[in-house]
């Protein structure tokens, strides 16, 4: 815990327990009525003075008492668009979950990102030092949360463009020659456009990484390429297949081939026409 | 320090608890419902279930010596829709059985706190209202009237208590104020004697009014055995004291004792020079004083009793047992006061003259506990 941390929360832990002196209190102004005080608004003389615990400009609470309910607004510390939106889904996922957590209000208060509401009863059937130690340990972790949240992001993004942008003679298998296929993509109209970029991408990787003596090229409603083929092409092309949305996808192969790759491809196949 | 009685009775909350005279019946304010506990043996076993309330019951009282109970509920009592469920007051029969009488309370909101005068004959509903009924019995008609209590009051009414005379009652409210007023009900009381609070006492007449100084909602008062003395607690964690001189003169010494504690619910005075008090705290404090000053002289509860903490095994296996369960090394749940909880209701249990020998505190834990003091 960090040196400016450790105090804000035991700033904010002896507010909460001062704060958390509640008690049974049926409405002044409406008959029959027992409601949180500090949602109803009703009776000023029942509100106490809120109280704003800060931190640094953007981490604070703010601590709002009444004699029979307490809100406690947490504004969670953001230091960039990343950071906001995660927080903003972090605490979309909690106040969606609302019930189940009891004391989470289902909307923050303005300016802040989670709202907590406890009333006296639920300082009746929970015990309150415990309650204190659910926000108290909720401050400490969605920093944690969020942050980790951050990190894993930005490694899942490093990923991803990496496969996106290597090179793609990296990922090109040996090929061997005389495994020739015939693969032929039958698009469907609404995916045409979309995938032509893709599949262009492809074909002209294909091109310039091969023989371009073996391989044909086919426009028109079908695309057909003639390439000689290796299992780890061949998968890299059924992922651009899968990709791009397309409906067909037939493989024959000619010449020589080996026998295992001949089952690998069926597998494929099969496989793909099944997601299909 | 002798080891106090503890009865758990069950785990929800108690909003307020009575004794009999006999101190073998045993009331609680449980939900919608009275709940009359009888001594057996040791324990407290449940004998009876008041069910009149629709709404949760907040405060019961026994008469000492006629035995009967009132109680007050949440709900509202309007002779329109005809229905008269916030307060009652239940009649015991010759077989035991309770039989509930009509209040007619004329409140439009909560009830929140009812006690009986010493003499019986009459008992005081705090409510939501901004009102105090006070109620007394009408033969012709065989039902509870009350006369209110409007004048100053600007929000609910909290807390009640009466003064030994049976016409001075003192009612803390949320507007941070402590009254006193007078009950005199022609017909019912007798003229009382002249004392520090006034000489002429019509109804309604506002005997003190009492704030302190930062105006903290006001959760118990009562006046001290002789009823020269009033105290209230308030919810900036103090008591305030008050020696009155005199009708229409400034009061002799009003004293505030302001506490690092949290907030008390509920107070009692044991002789003149001591006043018990207890609430968020879960332990009850004693006060030590007169109208020279007061203060804070400790708890009254022992810490460090048998059976806590130290009993607990501390081997490097529990240890880490507990890490794996709880993952923590520690089991902090527990509080290390009695009462788990909130206590709501301070009451005498045992009492020689003006000073109590044994109190009895009931809490949100569901747990009537019986002190020494």
């Amino acid at each position: 815990m960090s040196q400016s941390l450790r105090p804000y929360l035991q700033a904010v832990r002896s507010s909460l327990t001062a704060a958390l002196c509640l008690s049974n209190f049926a409405s002044q102004t409406a008959e029959r009525h027992n409601v949180p005080e500090i949602e109803a608004q009703t009776s000023p003389e029942v509100l106490l003075t809120p109280l704003t615990i800060a931190r640094n400009e953007n981490e604070r609470v703010l601590i709002e008492p009444s004699i029979n309910s307490i809100r406690i607004s947490i504004r969670i510390k953001q230091a960039d668009e990343i950071e906001h939106i995660l927080v903003h889904k972090f605490t979309r996922f909690l106040t969606q979950r609302a019930e189940s957590f009891f004391i989470l209000r289902r909307k923050p208060i303005k300016g802040y990102d989670i709202s907590f509401l406890i009333t006296n009863f639920h300082t009746e059937e929970m015990l309150k030092h415990k309650l204190v130690d659910f926000i108290i340990q909720f401050m400490e972790e969605v920093d944690k949360e969020i942050s980790e949240m951050k990190l894993f992001l930005n490694a899942r993004a490093r990923f991803v463009a990496e496969s996106f942008l290597t090179p793609v003679s990296l990922i090109c298998p040996q090929t061997r020659p005389n495994s020739q296929v015939d693969v032929c993509l039958s698009l469907t109209k609404r995916t045409r456009r979309i995938n032509k970029q893709s599949i262009c991408a492809a074909s002209s990787w294909l091109v310039e990484g091969h023989d371009s003596d073996a391989l044909r090229l086919a426009f028109g409603e079908h695309k057909r390429i003639m390439i000689t083929l290796s299992s780890r092409l061949l998968l890299w092309l059924l992922q651009v297949v899968i990709l791009s949305n397309c409906r067909r996808l037939t493989i024959a192969s000619k010449g020589n081939t080996y026998p295992e790759f001949e089952k690998h491809t069926r597998e494929l196949t099969i496989r793909f026409l099944s997601l299909a | 320090m002798a080891t106090p009685e503890v009865h758990h009775l069950f785990h929800n909350p108690i909003a307020d608890h009575s004794f009999s005279a006999d101190r073998k019946t045993l009331a609680i304010a449980r939900d919608t419902t009275v709940e009359l506990y009888g001594k057996v043996g040791s324990a407290f076993k449940l004998k009876d279930e008041l069910k009149g309330h629709d709404k949760t019951v907040t405060s019961v009282d026994i008469a000492p010596n006629s035995g009967r109970i009132v109680s007050c509920s949440q709900g509202k009592s309007s002779p329109a829709q005809n229905t008269h469920r916030n307060a009652l007051v239940w009649e015991p029969s010759p077989q035991g059985v309770y039989k509930p009488t009509l209040v007619l309370l004329r409140i439009n909101r909560a009830a929140t706190f009812v006690r009986w005068s010493p003499s019986e004959t009459k008992f005081a509903v705090g409510s939501g209202d901004r009102v105090i009924a006070v109620c007394y019995f009408e033969e012709e008609n065989d039902w509870w009237v009350s006369k209110h209590l409007k004048k100053p009051i600007r929000s609910t009414i909290t807390t009640v208590a009466w003064h030994p005379n049976s016409v001075l009652l003192a009612a803390g409210s949320t507007d941070a104020h402590a009254r006193v007023f007078s009950s005199f009900i022609k017909g019912v009381d007798a003229r009382p004697d002249p004392g520090v609070w006034g000489e002429r006492l019509p109804f309604n007449t506002v005997c003190g009014e009492f704030m302190n100084n930062s105006a903290g909602w006001v959760h118990a008062v009562a006046f001290s055995p002789s009823g020269d003395a009033l105290a209230f607690a308030a919810h900036d964690s103090s008591i305030t004291v008050v020696y009155p001189s005199g009708p229409e003169l400034p009061p002799r010494a009003i004293i505030s004792i302001s506490t690092q504690l949290l907030p008390f619910m509920s107070l009692i005075w044991n002789g003149e020079a001591e006043i018990i008090a207890a609430g968020y705290d879960c332990e009850a404090f004693r006060f030590k004083g007169g109208a020279q000053g007061w203060q804070l002289s400790g708890t009254l509860e022992a810490k460090g009793r048998p059976g806590l903490g130290e009993g607990r095994e501390e081997s490097a296996l529990n240890m880490f047992k507990q890490m794996d369960l709880k993952g923590k090394t520690k089991d902090d749940t527990q509080l290390k006061t009695v009462h788990q909880n909130t206590i709501t209701t301070l009451r005498p249990f045992e009492s020689s003259g003006a000073a109590v020998k044994k109190f009895s505190s009931s809490g949100v834990d569901g747990r009537i506990v019986i002190w020494h003091t």
